[in-house]
């Protein structure tokens, strides 16, 4: 019969299977909460990188090479005219960039009358998106660059159209974006016409971000545009962010609960920007510095001010 | 001795291919449907040449899919490892299903296996996944029967070829 030279009994050595499970679970669970406290994972990615960065180069390889027999088997007539849209835009962009340029020599100069430490200029690389995926349900991108090229966490990833994420992990040469419709993402913004503050979170869907704390009473319409506030110093302000799509009230009635669409491209893989410099943190102000009268004069008052009283 | 070799290749092989498959890019779309290919391949394992599976296997390959897809180490060697003991367990039997029956019971495996998941991700403290999430065990049940006729007909032709 076939079953009698069947390798795994029917009945026995149960217990001691059992026994196995539970050990092999609890180890598990060890690894799962030490990792989950201390983050080990990401030190044996790194060392593993150098067999884990080629197979994702290795994985992104087909749909790459279909990319690029696409490009290549494009007809003529397609490739002309996106080429003429291109430097109709390009024309477009070059003259509100001369616009700019004069603007932002005024604005130069109005900050140095005003001696404003901070400025706007804002280094970035470009990298491109390495097309894998390995959680449908976390809104994760993998860039070809990392700490190598001088990549580090928390940098802002933006393309085109508006911010896209913030890089949360580096390896020597790749590195993994958080988008900004992560579950677990949430990004501060201002609504471009009202200045409202408020905080735009991942909606768990490549196209939502989900603004669960407007107040009632604030005036929030369909179709306003969302820019990075900057607060909390890791995205730099004046982004654009999203577009409100809807807005509801939340089941508690005590706020709006808005959704928007974020404006940069999340669904197509492509070429994106890394900012460089990260901006500034706006948070308190520094102490200021100490001014006053000169010293030689502050001297003969200090021991008035240690307290004779 | 080479019969034995290619077999060992097969076996690596596959389960090398099913790392790449995890990773391979899919239209958003069809993103949710993508099937958890490392569990279907330890399950067809598992029931044909039972004397190579075993739970330190799974554990084992559950930690190297964690080391590549970054999430929680342990999650998946966690998933697998229970997936295997209950495959094990109850090998005998699925093994002498017809092919529906044996796609049913890969569906009732993978169910288990996405409620452990979701456990998982609610003790790391992360929020509810979409309704999407439960749609995997379907798509693995449909590949099923797939990955199981192809398996079985390269392990054939590699029977054929050396004898």
């Amino acid at each position: 019969m076939a079953i009698s030279n069947d390798s795994t009994p029917l009945f026995a050595a149960g217990a001691s299977s059992t026994l196995r499970l539970i050990g092999y679970l609890a180890l598990a669970i060890v690894l799962m909460v030490a990792d989950h406290r201390g983050a080990y994972l990401e030190r044996v990615r790194w060392t593993l990188s150098i067999a884990i960065e080629p197979l994702y180069r290795l994985a992104a390889l087909p749909a790459r090479l279909a990319h690029e027999g696409r490009l290549a088997l494009a007809d003529r007539e397609k490739l002309t005219e996106q080429n003429a849209e291109l430097s109709r835009q390009l024309m477009l962009a070059q003259a509100r960039l001369n616009r700019l340029a004069t603007v932002s020599e005024q604005n130069q100069r109005l900050k140095e009358l005003l001696d404003v430490q901070h400025s706007l200029g804002i280094g970035v690389q470009l990298a491109k998106i390495i097309d894998v995926d390995t959680d449908p349900f976390r809104h994760r991108v993998m860039l070809n660059v990392g700490s190598n090229q001088g990549v580090n966490v928390g940098q802002a990833v933006i393309d085109a159209h508006g911010i896209m994420g913030q890089v949360v992990e580096v390896l020597p040469n790749t590195a993994t974006v958080m988008l900004i419709t992560d579950p677990a993402h949430a990004l501060p913004v201002t609504v471009e016409r009202t200045g409202l503050r408020t905080i735009a979170r991942g909606g768990g869907a490549l196209d939502t971000l989900e603004l669960p704390n407007v107040p009632v009473s604030a005036e929030v319409r369909v179709g306003d545009r969302l820019l990075s506030s900057g607060l909390g110093g890791h995205f730099p302000a004046g982004f654009p962010v999203g577009s409100i799509r809807a807005i509801s009230n939340d089941v508690t009635g005590m706020f709006a609960a808005a959704t928007a669409t974020p404006s940069a491209a999340l669904d197509r893989s492509g070429d994106v920007l890394l900012l460089h410099e990260l901006p500034d943190p706006i948070g308190p102000p520094e102490a200021a510095p100490v001014t006053g009268p000169p010293a030689p004069a502050a001297l003969p008052a200090a021991p008035v001010k240690g307290g004779k009283p | 001795m080479n019969r034995a070799r290619a077999n060992a290749l097969l076996f690596w092989g596959s389960l090398a291919m099913c790392y790449l498959l995890q990773l391979m890019p899919l239209p958003q779309a069809l993103l949710p449907f993508k099937p958890y290919w490392l569990a279907l391949m330890l399950v067809y394992w598992a029931l044909e040449t039972p004397e190579r599976i075993g739970l330190g296997l799974a554990f084992v390959l559950g930690l190297a899919g964690d080391a590549i897809s970054g999430e929680l180490l342990g999650e998946q060697a966690l998933r697998l490892c229970i997936l295997c003991f209950i495959l094990l367990r109850f090998r005998s039997r699925l093994r002498f299903f017809p092919m529906w029956q044996q796609s049913l019971a890969v569906f009732a495996l993978l169910l288990n296996d996405r409620i452990v998941l979701l456990m998982i991700r609610a003790c790391a403290g992360e929020p509810t996944p979409p309704a999407a999430f439960w749609l995997e065990p379907v798509s693995a049940m449909l590949a099923w029967p797939w990955l199981f006729l192809l398996l079985d007909d390269l392990r054939a032709r590699l029977r054929v070829h050396e004898s």
